[in-house]
């Protein structure tokens, strides 16, 4: 395989070409939050409101008809993205969030009562963490835990101690946002399936990193958002399987999703109009279809090789700095992201430190607070990488960590 | 740096025009702050708002009239710095003056409202807040 032409990828990206104040080269190591925009997504939404825009589903004139076109596309780029079988299985949201909220509210409350099992564990991000809660609270079902080794994996050996007939959803992220690690997807479906649950994958971090293919991974529900996929802010896709589409109750009511509205009651669209009320994300949605093109130009293989060597690069540098932690598995188990603390260095005067450099990293708990407790540490910092990142980055995140070291005077 | 005055501060941060000088200069009074006692590090006395754990007591001098001592400190250094900023701002004044002092004002002058982000800020302000409420009490209590 060639490798990715990761000096040419980065020139597709407009923001990387422009030098921070003092001339200091822009290091973004926090795709794992959003993901920086090609040119090509940038244009494409432009070339929407430019050349055609026009509100969605409504109009005949001719803007009409060439926005319904572009947004059928996009939900068909969609589709073959992550290898689903009909488009009518795509709808758009405003992202992974209000995706894994759709699943939870519109088919969970229909299909659970008190008695019944969420499968969760404590390295889920709180928007597949507290919409289970949620539920749960409301049907009185109960959420269970499936076990996280010492490193930070999911412990499938004691699998048999949560999960039974009595579970009807299993949520899973498909790769944490704090650890990088990559979960059995497959394994997990099956086991869902073969207790008689469905399987809801959080993909926010997996789907800009790893190949999807829902069917062959048996996923039942899968939620991402286009932020992190290179797309526009504002956008998600929830991809269901037809049959529990059909089962899952819309939660926004309005223009749109309706089939008949009486007087008295109304009937609903079929999926994905019904839950798309009201006037979507129009722009966002096409340009969505654009950034998954440019990641199909790229290949995801090449995407994923990249990504891997510069992941590795980094878990191996890191690991020089004195007093270093790095959270979660060997390179083996894990996407492209590292969560670590220095000891003495608080992750805020870490992170405010690497700024000064022009290295951007985040800190804090990055939503997920569960994990934290369990790791027993309040706060990390978190490096990310994304396909523009290369080992040049993690050179300059290594200087710049020694800069705040000898600044915080643990050097 | 106890006895620091923000009149000094203005000054220190006037030589000091680049915006990466005034952070190191505030990381030096965050490691210069005195170290709150580790029985003060209560829940009550956290300020809500700010990203790394910040405690804050206050302690009335019962000269005549009163005046506020602070002492606060956080887990972070940079937060501690700007803890040292409000204690310029505040410290050894009577509960009237401190309810009159602008505190916006201050940290514009001292550049902290650019350089700051909007969550940093926020938690610049809860401090503020919490300083002003505990000087009102001080006002209740002579
Ligand atoms: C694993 C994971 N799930 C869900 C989300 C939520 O995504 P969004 O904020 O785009 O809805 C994120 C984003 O940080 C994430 O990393």
């Amino acid at each position: 395989m060639i490798p990715l032409d990761i000096e040419a990828v980065r020139g597709d990206f407009p923001i990387l070409q422009k030098p921070l104040p003092k001339g200091l080269p822009l290091v973004y190591l926090d795709s794992g939050a959003s993901a920086q925009k090609p040119q090509c997504v940038i244009d494409k939404e432009r070339e929407v409101y430019e050349n055609y825009y026009a509100n969605a589903y409504r109009g005949v004139y001719r803007f009409g008809a060439i926005v319904d076109e572009e947004l059928e596309g996009a939900r068909e780029k969609v589709r073959q993205f992550i290898r689903a079988e009909h488009s009518d299985e795509i709808v758009f949201t405003s992202g992974c969030t209000m995706s894994l909220n759709l699943v939870a509210s519109g088919w969970g409350k229909r299909n659970l009562k008190a008695g019944d099992e969420i499968l969760i564990n404590e390295m889920e991000h709180h928007a597949n963490f507290v919409p289970w809660q949620q539920l749960a609270a409301q049907t009185g079902a109960t959420c269970r835990f499936l076990p996280l080794t010492d490193d930070g994996r999911l412990e499938m050996a004691r699998i048999g101690e949560v999960l039974s007939d009595k579970t009807k959803i299993v949520a899973v992220t498909g790769m944490s946002n704090m650890l990088g690690t990559l979960n059995p997807i497959d394994e997990l479906a099956k086991k869902a399936h073969d207790a008689g649950a469905v399987i809801v994958v959080d993909g926010a971090q997996s789907v800009p990193h790893e190949h999807t293919d829902v069917v062959a991974s048996g996923i039942d529900f899968l939620a991402f958002s286009g932020h992190k996929l290179y797309g526009p802010s504002g956008v998600g896709v929830l991809y269901g399987k037809r049959e529990l589409l059909e089962q899952t109750a819309p939660i926004l009511f309005g223009g749109h999703m309706i089939d008949r509205v009486y007087k008295d009651h109304s009937t609903w669209a079929s999926s994905p109009a019904k839950f798309e009320a009201g006037t979507i994300q129009i722009a966002q949605a096409i340009a969505l279809g654009a950034a998954i093109d440019y990641m199909g130009t790229l290949g995801m293989d090449k995407v994923q090789e990249h990504e891997r060597n510069v992941l590795e690069y980094a878990y191996n540098r890191l690991q020089e700095i004195p007093g270093m932690r790095i959270y979660g598995p060997g390179v083996e188990h894990r996407g492209a992201i590292t969560s670590f603390t220095i000891d003495g260095a608080h992750p805020e005067d870490l992170a405010q430190l690497l700024d000064r450099k022009g290295v951007f990293v985040r800190h804090g708990h990055h939503c997920t607070m569960p994990l934290h407790d369990l790791l027993g540490v309040s706060a990390t910092v978190r490096a990310s990488f994304g396909v523009y990142n290369s080992r040049d980055d993690v050179d300059a995140l290594m200087d710049a960590i020694q800069f705040a070291c000898q600044r915080l005077r643990l050097t | 740096m106890q006895d620091l005055t923000i009149e000094e501060l203005y000054e220190e941060f006037e030589d000091l025009p680049d915006w990466d000088e005034r952070c190191d200069y505030l990381i030096d009074l965050g490691f210069s702050l005195p170290e709150l006692p580790a029985e003060s590090k209560t829940e009550e006395n956290r300020v809500h708002g700010c990203q790394s754990n910040v405690w804050l007591v206050a302690d009335i001098k019962k000269s005549n009239p009163p005046t506020v001592e602070f002492l606060a400190n956080s887990d972070a250094v940079i937060v501690n710095g700007l803890i040292a900023v409000i204690a310029a701002l505040y410290s050894r004044k009577t509960p009237q003056e401190i309810i009159s002092i602008n505190a916006e004002e201050a940290f514009k002058k001292l550049g902290l409202e650019r350089h700051l982000s909007p969550q940093r800020r926020n938690g610049l302000y809860s401090m503020v807040q919490r300083v002003r409420e505990l000087a009102v009490q001080a006002e209740a209590q002579s």
